[in-house]
């Protein structure tokens, strides 16, 4: 199929209709607008809903409704709105309820600024509401990804019956790039479990309190089981020229895409470095990691935030080999040149250890 | 047999309920006295008369009504404190042909969900309302509610509700009642029988208003809360009726059921083609490979690496994209990235663009082989950043100073007055762009052409548009 030039967030709302998404509630913020502008004008054309809501918790709640009715649904925000999103999510996961949100993140804290950070992911990947929850989050790094991995949200929100985060920054919403556009997908509506005002799912209930503390614990390992499912089988990333790489550079987002442009040009200069970039934020590539620390001695991790991913590329080494930390944030984007000036102090050291082994 | 009549529970309510944790699974989880049993009753009585069980959807809210799961045998989604109408709104307009109903509390509807009641209301949402005004607080102890009257004793008011520190109680009817959409709006009191009447007659109307397809109905029901209160259950009515209502009083607020127009909600189900097209991606305006005819590029103008900038309203951007697509055209792999952030709006542009024979890695230009500058302060600003043997193209019949870098090639285009001479200065991006391709032979213009169609909506104004191509490739060769 032809390729299109699109925007990574007009691509987004493609990919959701394409996955069968017929139902988006959104409240507007830059850098997300387009997307639920895009919404607005496609929705309709496809006998889908489109509302503005009257805040980011109407629309989170808006799709927690559409989604108890077994029909795909979605928000995009970015990183304020996403704050108000949580109350929703925490309730959507602890009913169970698929869904997809999009959030193109912004810098913060606070009003921050509308330029591309990444420091949501302390609360997207690690949960910003309340209870014992966890949500799959793919980090889309090019607009093709824009539209693949929003179409793939929507079938594991369905799977696995959680909420799915599209997480990007700034830079990826508003690129445009070629894409290659999937099939249509028909989904159907799975009466065992939602509520659609048929007889068929009368006695189907949505919701998430367990009143007796047993209960609820049984629900909560529950969904921890489900977790650890999703851990097993979710698994996704991207791992560039790694065979041999004594450093590993880990990144997702535009991030990764900087990275790979580093590893290319330190490739050609005779240094053995990689890329790692995780795709799924939860689940995280933790074996992918050990396995790659077999060789590499130094885990080099570039955010733009002021570390948040980084705690758990330490988690997954657990000790194991050191990590390296480069970021920066409110906006500011490093370039190759000045990662890779960083990358070659790293060398620089292994040398020196080196030496002073001998 | 009259007798039977009278103790047969509505088939709305389950026979046993068996969702109950406790071991009582024939009575309801209310205290004596409470109004919630009442208010179950002539909904359930209701929803049977109208012959709609399997179609209704209940929002159960946070408070005492939140286990109406318990009792009602419908479809149920029990959700977040305050945000039942949102959630109606979701589930109605996923299945329009469902019933409802939105079952609120004073609490859930008048304070934390002040914002969801007003909008879902405003928007004329296709649900039913029923809220229930105790004045209190009833599931968590007895804390002061938005609708607790004047110096009322609640746990969190304990010597009174003070106007001056908590403000006055809301009347929601009345408030739902001043905005446009809503259809029907009533207050009704659960107490004796002549009330009681009456609130058979709302919850029926308010049912029917939505069967019909009519828009938003919403019954505010003054409830009793004998525990909450501290009284008996006959002290608690007498309560209601005589103080209560003083401050919110009974009646029809808003009735305008036999003046608006029955709402049909068609299903649209679409092919797969259909969706394709229908989201512009069928092909139609896909970018089908053509032979272009390319030009021999000097290899130190190839993969190039361009940063464009000026003036907002100079179509840096646009000449980014035209750039990117027609790259795309000649089966380069492109990117395009728009600065964006406080720039956007103040007054300055800039893009980046990749066009390359290899994958693209980073979409980002902070060290370009090419600056097209616009104007002056772009000028500036970036040409520190041009990688050595690299070139700047600037219009110097706009930018009065020359580039001072000694190691690029520089290519001064006379671009906005050539535009003007061509009779209007929006085209000096087209100038500029034709001046880029024809000096470095990177794209054709039969490409560029092509490009343009696709990326300019106003296809009239690509007339204007080659011509300054045409010029700029002129001006250079």
């Amino acid at each position: 199929m032809a390729k299109q030039l699109m925007k990574g967030n007009e691509a987004v709302v493609r990919g959701a209709i394409l996955a069968g998404c017929r139902a988006f509630f959104g409240y507007p913020i830059t850098p997300a607008s387009e997307i639920a502008e895009a919404a607005a004008l496609l929705m309709p054309e496809v006998g889908g809903v489109f509302i503005q809501a009257e805040s980011e918790i109407g629309a989170i709640n808006m799709v927690f409704g559409a989604a108890s009715g077994g029909v795909r649904a979605m928000t995009a925000s970015s990183s304020p709105g996403i704050s108000l999103i949580q109350e929703g999510v925490s309730y959507a996961a602890g009913a169970e309820l698929p869904m997809v949100i999009v959030d193109i993140m912004r810098g913060g804290p606070g009003l921050g600024n509308i330029a591309p950070e990444q420091a949501d992911y302390n609360q997207v990947v690690k949960g910003g509401g309340h209870g014992n929850y966890k949500v799959i989050v793919l980090a889309p790094n090019s607009v093709q990804e824009m539209c693949d991995l929003t179409y793939l949200a929507f079938d594991l929100a369905e799977k696995y019956r959680t909420p799915v985060y599209v997480l990007a920054d700034g830079f990826i919403g508003q690129m445009v790039e070629p894409v290659e556009f999937p099939e249509p997908k028909i989904p159907k509506i799975d009466k065992s479990w939602c509520v659609d005002g048929t007889s068929e799912t009368r006695h189907n209930l949505i919701t998430s309190i367990y009143l007796a503390p047993e209960d609820l614990e049984k629900h909560n390992l529950k969904l921890k089981e489900k977790y650890e499912r999703i851990k097993k089988e979710e698994v996704r990333y991207e791992a560039y020229r790694t065979e041999d790489a004594e450093v590993i550079l880990m990144g997702y987002g535009i991030v990764s895409r900087i990275l790979k442009s580093v590893v290319d040009i330190m490739r050609e200069e005779g240094y053995k470095v990689g890329l790692l970039r995780p795709i799924t934020l939860f689940p995280f590539p933790e074996q992918k990691i050990r396995e790659l620390a077999k060789v590499a001695q130094i885990f080099f991790v570039v955010e733009l935030s002021t570390g948040q991913m980084v705690d758990d590329v330490k988690l997954a080494l657990n000790g194991m080999r050191e990590v390296k930390f480069y970021g920066r944030c409110g906006g500011v984007v490093p370039s190759a040149e000045e990662i890779l000036q960083q990358v070659k102090l790293v060398f620089e050291e292994i040398e020196k250890e080196i030496e002073h082994q001998k | 047999m009259a007798t039977s009549t009278v103790l047969k529970k509505p088939t709305a309510f389950y026979e046993i309920f068996e969702r109950k944790p406790d071991a009582d699974k024939i009575n309801t989880h209310y205290c004596p006295g409470c109004g919630h049993g009442k208010l179950h009753k002539l909904i359930a009585e209701a929803i049977e008369d109208f012959g709609i069980q399997d179609r209704v959807i209940m929002i159960n809210p946070v408070g005492c009504s939140v286990f109406l799961y318990y009792y009602f045998d419908v479809g149920h989604i029990q959700v977040a404190h305050g945000r039942a109408p949102a959630v109606a709104t979701g589930i109605k307009r996923v299945h329009p042909h469902s019933i409802v109903i939105s079952y609120q509390g004073d609490g859930d509807l008048g304070a934390i969900g002040g914002n969801e009641i007003l909008h879902a209301a405003n928007r004329g949402e296709h649900i039913t309302v029923f809220f229930v005004n105790n004045a209190i607080y009833g599931m968590t102890g007895g804390q002061m509610a938005p609708t607790t009257l004047p110096g009322m004793k609640t746990t969190t008011t304990p010597r009174g509700r003070d106007i001056r520190n908590e403000g006055y109680p809301l009347r929601m009817a009345e408030l739902i009642a001043t905005l446009e959409a809503p259809v029907y709006v009533e207050r009704v009191a659960l107490t004796d029988a002549k009330n009681m009447a009456k609130a058979r007659k709302a919850v029926r109307k308010a049912l029917q208003i939505q069967i019909e397809g009519k828009g938003f109905a919403f019954v505010e029901a003054l409830s009793t809360c004998p525990t909450g209160w501290g009284m008996n259950p006959p002290e608690a009515e007498k309560w209601v009726n005589e103080v209560m209502t003083k401050y919110f009083p009974l009646g029809v607020f808003k009735d305008i059921s036999d003046k608006v127009e029955p709402v049909k909600f068609d299903k649209k189900v679409l092919t797969p083609e259909e969706i394709k097209k229908a989201i512009g991606v069928n092909g139609d305006s896909a970018t089908y490979v053509k032979n272009y005819r390319k030009n021999i590029i000097p290899e130190k103008y190839k993969n190039p690496k361009i940063k464009v900038a000026g003036f907002g309203g100079q179509g840096i951007l646009l000449l980014g994209l035209v750039l990117a697509q027609a790259g795309m055209l000649e089966e380069y792999h492109v990117s395009w990235l728009p600065s964006y952030g406080p720039e956007m709006r103040g007054g300055t542009a800039n893009c980046h663009v990749n066009i390359s024979e290899t994958e693209i890695a980073s979409p980002l230009v902070s060290i370009p082989t090419v600056l097209i500058a616009m104007n002056r302060p772009s000028l500036e600003k970036f040409q520190p950043t041009v990688k050595s043997g690299g070139i700047i193209f600037y219009d110097n019949s706009l930018i009065d100073i020359e580039p001072s870098r000694k190691d690029v090639e520089i290519v001064p285009v006379p671009a906005t007055k050539i535009a003007d001479d061509i009779g209007s200065t929006k085209v000096a991006n087209m100038v500029m762009l034709g001046a880029y391709i024809g000096y470095t032979g990177v794209l054709t213009k039969d490409s560029i052409f092509d490009a343009l169609d696709i990326t300019v909506k106003r296809r009239e104004l690509n007339e204007l548009n080659r011509r300054a191509i045409e010029e700029g490739i002129k001006f250079v060769l």
